[in-house]
């Protein structure tokens, strides 16, 4: 059902299966046949999980969107309502509930809080008269879901600015949580690494939880060999640019939400002849993108600028497969043929999506004013002219570019000079609130307080340090046949994965230097194993490495790491997991507060 | 084999029975049990008596008295019942005496007659009274239902999850039904009644008329009726003297019998031995018992588990017993051992006689680190007999703080509460997020000038609350800065009300005065100066609203400047452009852009000689090819500057002269752009030149 989620080392096919489970005892609570009324935020996560199928087996016969005023018609016994811990969705969920009541027969009527219960919503539905119209309200922590065979999120679109400018650690709780379930299922994790603020807290988190388990003393054999906290503010850069991998791309263009891609429907109508151009498709193409896909597993984390020649090579082995039926003479070759096709054409279509998407995203990189930003971010990243107001960021400015293009823009020539000066500072704000709007100051202010722009202190630049002892940047990328992660960014190495790197050779007390000027305390822990549980590694048997993003992590990011997994002589796996998996836009966005 | 079949007796043609006692009951009643509510727990667990139960036909000196023996008459507790009338007593399968009395609420005593708690059954009993009560097993629990005076029912099918079920009105029901009961369908918990001849099936939602196949003829009323324990059968006595057995599913008559006696019978149950496959229905009269037996059926009963049979040793206060059990057994700690010592340490907190310290010191050495024991549970139980120092040092002992947390608030240690609560890192704004939780109860307790110095205290929970003020009490958020000093965020707290709480132009202006006001003191001269900028366009905005009609609030300077632009009012735009200074650079590129939207292409060129193109002329040749006018665009071709001409030149679509500019530019990267736009059969030649060039550059 989910093959893909057990290639990799770590078989994440065993969480999923006890987040279902949990699912099911829910619905089993709830005898007879049921309709589920779904906040739209959480379908994505729970798609990931659980089909419909699974629904259905617990008679679950409808589904609605959570909306105003009353319910459809439903003939059903229980009425279930999924939904996030927000107060404007109980204003809704109780609108439905009173409108149902008038209408006839009583329902049963049930919450399922994802994550948590919450007292505020559960006061507003007593304001409101219908909390005693429910008769389960239960919580479904669902705190890491799995992505893929090495990628698990909690998709949690708020965890950066929660805990970077609202002092908030509630996600932090709910990844300690879910690293405890992590726990529970694949082993104590023997080696807990950090660096930052938010890492500090989780592993303190864990550590405590872990001392009120006492009683149940896990017995599985460890599966990660390590766990590395990392908290995106120490390394605020990467988001900021834009990834250059295929996956990267995909999600910097058209977004990725949930697995799942919506792409212009145009470039993949139908190519029969006799119908041409007819019925072009309105309804935007909805694709599903994650290793279950072989082309796909493929290509995802190449730089962009290596895939073309990938996707002409898969081609012609795909027509010479098929020119095959020609030599195939005897039954018994013929037969061997037949059995083969549903795996040709269905690699066939693989193959015709993603030259579509390729085309697609060569429309937009070929353009003038994606290389020309292209080259201002190299320029701020290589430490080229980053002290000064840039003349590109000025004319996006005023022809009204994107403010999320524009801030990210600024943002990154602010982290890259360790702070702007200060004359530079305010006349970028002052551009920016005169063309896009006053209302605008309050984003400023996030965006200050969560150091993705700030005044130059001391005067001092400490960017150029930290690029050069991490290698940050580099010169002579080969995007095709990649030796180093910076082919990610075509010439930038992503400091988090650098740090990852490091962290598995040589260690990170070659690196002490600049990890004291970057934010928060690093530090080791180590979680004692009963004797019976510690490892023997096999002469050559990588090390599995469990990496937490706190606060979000790019497609780019993680093309990086499996790049490392690859690595014959690298001795070391990594499995990713994050809050939320983002990229610039989407991070900066999460960021704006817009007042009206 | 005489002395074998000596005192069986027939039963019916092919069936024998006997009588033998088994012990006799160690009891003294001087009573007849007919005058008292007895009630006796499943699997030979206790028996409750209440003497006297109706009090108010007696004397009123004459209090009823609770009385509990063990399953062979051994006295437990007694005592004085000082509580209301009871109208129903019943064992819950924890072994937990409920006792539902008149106005509803049910009191729980635990088998030595020790109080556990009470709850109520609903408002709606307060009026009505109880008439009848039933105490009923599921596999979920035990359950509650009850009869009220205005014959409605309420249930709740779990009394330690207690959720209360009114089931709908029965169509017709004037009086009390003549008989009804409990019966558990498809997990859920239903009502059987009769009305008449008529029998009915309620849940929650609906209430169902039910027939039950090959009932003989001639039923007026039903007087009584009983479920068996597995609540898979059915037995139904009726006014002609017959009984009916079927399913409970009312989908299959097992058996039937007319005994020929009208009388209502006093009680009717199922009865049968484990493994056996013969299930038969005892009834009682005052001076009668009949046993009617059906066909035999497989059935399988629930086994006593250990589990259960420690609880039952525990209960008892035979500690070394059962932990003599679990040794033997292997039982894993958690599930055994440790677990007995908690009860026994729950045990330990009763006696008064022994000092705080002492009992303390005693569990923590039984108990040490012992898994699976909870320290807040023995320290709840300790609290419970009005310990609250020994509940502090126990709870001393608990590692996780997140068990402390509850009970000490209960004790109204409310700031102890709070630290443990942020030890726990549990913030979530939820029922079980524990510093909210704890907050909430701070916020309540104390007042509000304590309440802000606690939170000052406890920067995490400070920021908490700020997040619950956000979406709760927007007042209190600004009177949080206040006190902190925090200027910064007051003056985003007053532009955020600019913009919401304040809808005419006066109000937003001066929310937005005091936000200047506040950024001054936080030292961000930026913000101070650009929030009275704000203020500035405002006031215009609104002026420009009065006098040219139209939308102007809320735009941004630069829109509002382009607004004006295409609204014709040239000069009002330079204005404002001055009076805001907006730079050189971008003024032109509004300009252009919204001159290019009139597709005023005189006063767009006016504009372009007025002075020399900050922003140079290629811009112009792009916007009027956006606006698909390539006679305006080559006008701008030609003064575009050296570096940009190829691309100017290329965008009119003369591909020859942007070839030869190339050539004399001798720039490679140039001519290789021309190349890539020389498509058409027409191109041929200007690609031959371009060609030619290179090659005479490679030759020097």
């Amino acid at each position: 059902m989910a093959a893909h989620l057990s290639y990799g080392r770590v078989n994440l096919n065993v969480l999923r299966e006890a987040v279902r489970r949990e699912l099911r005892e829910f619905l089993d609570k709830c005898a007879g046949s049921k309709a589920i009324v779904w906040d739209e935020y959480l379908t994505g996560p729970f798609g990931l999980i659980a089909q419909y199928s699974l629904l259905k087996e617990h008679e679950v016969e409808k589904m609605f969107t959570l909306k105003g005023s009353r319910l459809p018609a439903a003939d059903v016994k229980n009425i279930i309502f999924f939904v996030r811990p927000r107060l404007e969705l109980m204003d809704i969920i109780a609108e439905n509930v009173l409108s149902e009541d008038r209408r006839g027969p009583a329902r049963d009527f049930h919450i399922l809080f994802v994550p948590r219960r919450s007292l505020l919503c559960e006061q507003r539905l007593k304001d409101l008269g219908v909390l005693g119209s429910f008769i389960h309200r239960e919580e479904y922590s669902l705190d890491l879901i799995p992505f893929d065979g090495d990628l698990l999120s909690m998709e949690s679109e708020g965890a950066f600015k929660e805990c970077y400018l609202e002092s908030d650690q509630t996600s932090l709780y709910h990844a300690a949580k879910g690293l405890m379930t992590l726990q529970a299922l694949y082993g104590t994790i023997p080696q807990i690494f950090g660096k930052g603020e938010c890492a500090r807290q989780v592993a303190n988190m864990m550590i405590r939880m872990k001392r009120e388990f006492t009683g149940s003393q896990n017995s599985i054999f460890p599966v990660f060999d390590n766990l590395l906290l990392l908290d995106r503010n120490v390394d605020l850069l990467t988001p900021l640019a834009t990834q250059l991998t295929y996956e990267g791309l995909i999600d910097e263009i058209y977004g990725i939400q949930n697995s799942f891609v919506k792409l212009p429907p145009e470039k993949f109508a139908s190519k029969k002849q006799g119908d041409s151009g007819k019925d072009l498709p309105t309804e935007a193409k909805k694709l599903q993108l994650n290793s279950a896909e072989e082309l796909y597993a493929e290509i995802r984390d190449k730089n962009f600028n290596a895939v073309g020649s990938v996707l002409s090579k898969k081609a012609k082995v795909i027509s010479a497969a098929f020119e095959e039926r020609h030599n195939a003479k005897t039954v018994g070759e013929i037969k061997q043929f037949v059995s083969q096709l549903p795996h040709m054409q269905a690699a066939r279509g693989s193959l015709a999506n993603h030259t579509s998407i390729a085309e697609l995203i060569k429309d937009v990189t070929t353009s003038e004013d994606f290389f020309d930003k292209l080259t201002v971010e190299q320029e701020f990243m290589s430490g080229i002219d980053t002290d000064k107001v840039n003349s590109y960021i000025e004319d996006c400015i005023a022809q009204k570019h994107p403010l999320i293009k524009v801030l990210r823009l600024v943002c990154l020539q602010s982290v890259c000079n360790s702070g702007l000066k200060q004359k530079v500072l305010d006349y970028y704000k002052r551009e920016i609130l005169q063309t896009y709007g006053f209302e605008h100051i309050l984003t400023l202010h996030n965006l200050e307080k969560a150091g993705l722009l700030k005044p130059q202190t001391g005067g001092r630049n400490n960017y150029p340090t930290i690029r050069k002892t991490l290698r940050l940047w580099m010169d002579d990328v080969n995007e095709q046949n990649p030796t180093d992660i910076s082919y990610v960014y075509s010439g930038y190495a992503p400091l988090s994965v650098r740090l990852a790197q490091l962290l598995s050779r040589p260690g990170w007390r070659s690196i002490e230097e600049v990890l004291r000027i970057l934010p928060g305390p690093h530090f080791e822990e180590r979680q004692p194993l009963p004797t019976g549980l510690q490892k023997k590694r096999q002469p050559g048997e990588n090390r599995i490495t469990l990496i937490f993003f706190l606060g979000g992590v790019t497609f780019a990011e993680i093309a990086a790491l499996r790049f490392l997994s690859q690595l014959e002589d690298g001795g070391t796996e990594y499995v990713v997991a994050t809050t939320k998996l983002m990229n610039g836009a989407s991070w900066i966005e999460s960021l704006m507060e817009k007042p009206f | 084999m005489d002395c074998y079949t000596a005192n069986w007796n027939p039963l019916g043609d092919s069936a024998f029975y006997r009588k033998y006692e088994l012990y006799s009951m160690d009891w003294d009643l001087k009573e007849d049990l007919r005058d008292c509510l007895v009630a006796a727990a499943p699997y030979g667990g206790p028996i409750a008596l209440l003497r006297n139960p109706w009090r108010k036909e007696k004397a009123a000196s004459v209090r009823p008295v609770l009385e509990i023996y063990s399953a062979s008459g051994m006295p437990l507790a007694t005592l004085m019942w000082k509580s209301g009338p009871v109208v129903s007593l019943g064992w819950s399968a924890e072994e937990e005496l409920l006792c539902v009395q008149e106005d509803g609420v049910v009191l729980v005593y635990g088998l030595h007659g020790d109080f556990r708690r009470h709850f109520s059954m609903g408002n709606e009993v307060l009026q009505n009274r109880v008439l009848d009560a039933r105490i009923f097993h599921t596999e979920f629990g035990s359950g509650v239902a009850i009869l009220t005076g205005a014959h409605r029912f309420t249930l709740s099918a779990n009394v330690s999850d207690l959720k209360l079920r009114r089931m709908p009105e029965v169509p017709g029901l004037q009086g009390a039904p003549s008989c009804w009961t409990t019966l558990c369908r498809d997990r859920v918990a239903h009502i059987l009644l009769a009305v008449g001849p008529d029998l009915y099936l309620l849940d929650h939602a609906a209430c169902s008329p039910v027939t039950l196949p090959g009932l003989a003829a001639g039923v007026s009323s039903f007087l009584q009726m009983a479920v068996s324990f597995t609540s898979r059968h059915l037995a139904v006595f009726t006014d002609t003297g017959y009984i009916w057995m079927g399913t409970a599913s009312f989908k299959e008559k097992l058996c039937e019998f007319n005994c020929n006696i009208r009388a209502p019978p006093k009680q009717m149950v199922w009865c049968s031995r484990p493994r056996s496959k013969e299930r038969a229905v005892v009834v009682a009269w005052e001076r009668r018992l009949m046993v009617v037996g059906d066909a035999p059926e497989s059935i399988q009963y629930k086994q006593l588990t250990i589990q259960v049979l420690l609880d039952r040793l525990v209960l008892r206060r035979l500690y070394p017993l059962a932990i003599q059990i679990c040794e033997y057994l292997r039982l894993p700690e958690v599930q055994g051992v440790s677990r007995i010592l908690a009860h026994w340490a729950c045990y330990k907190v009763q006696q008064k006689d022994v000092s705080d310290e002492d009992v303390a010191r005693a569990i923590n050495q039984k108990l040490g680190d012992t898994p699976g024991v909870s320290y807040s549970d023995i320290a709840a139980r300790a609290y419970g007999c009005g310990r609250t120092e020994l509940a502090i040092k126990l709870l001393e002992y608990e590692p996780r703080s997140g068990e402390q947390v509850p009970l000490l608030l209960k004790m109204k240690r409310s700031k102890l509460a709070l630290s443990k609560a942020i030890e726990s890192g549990d913030t979530d704004l939820g029922e079980q997020g524990l510093v909210f939780t704890v907050l909430l109860h701070l916020k309540n307790e104390l007042n509000r000038g304590d309440f802000f110095m606690t939170l000052r205290n406890q920067p995490m929970a400070l920021s908490l609350y700020r997040q619950f003020c956000k979406h709760q009490e927007l007042e209190t958020l600004k009177d949080l800065y206040n006190q902190d000093d925090n200027h910064q965020e007051l003056g985003s707290f007053h532009i955020r009300a600019s913009y919401t709480t304040e809808e005419h132009v006066e109000g937003r202006v001066a929310a937005l005065q005091k936000a200047a006001e506040a950024f001054n003191k936080a030292k961000n001269d930026f913000a101070a100066k650009a929030t009275e900028d704000q203020m500035r366009l405002l006031r215009l905005q609104r002026c420009l609203e009065d006098e040219l009609g139209g939308r102007f609030l809320d735009l941004s300077v630069h829109d509002t400047v382009t607004t004006l632009i295409l609204g014709g009012q040239n000069k009002r735009a330079e204005q404002v452009a001055r009076d805001f200074r907006i730079p050189d650079k971008r003024l032109w590129w509004l300009k252009l852009t919204a001159l290019a939207d009139l597709e005023d292409w005189e006063e767009l060129e006016k504009f372009s000689k007025s002075k020399k193109s900050p922003i140079g002329y290629l811009p112009f040749v792009e916007i009027c090819m956006k606006q698909h006018n390539k006679y305006e665009a080559k006008k701008y071709a030609s003064r575009v500057g050296p570096e940009q001409k190829v691309k100017a030149l290329l965008l009119v679509g003369d591909v020859a002269q942007a070839a030869d500019v190339a050539i004399e530019h001798r720039n490679e990267a140039e001519m290789s752009l021309v190349l890539s736009h020389c498509t058409g059969a027409t191109d041929g030649v200007t690609a031959d030149k371009i060609q030619r060039a290179r090659a005479q550059a490679q030759k020097k």
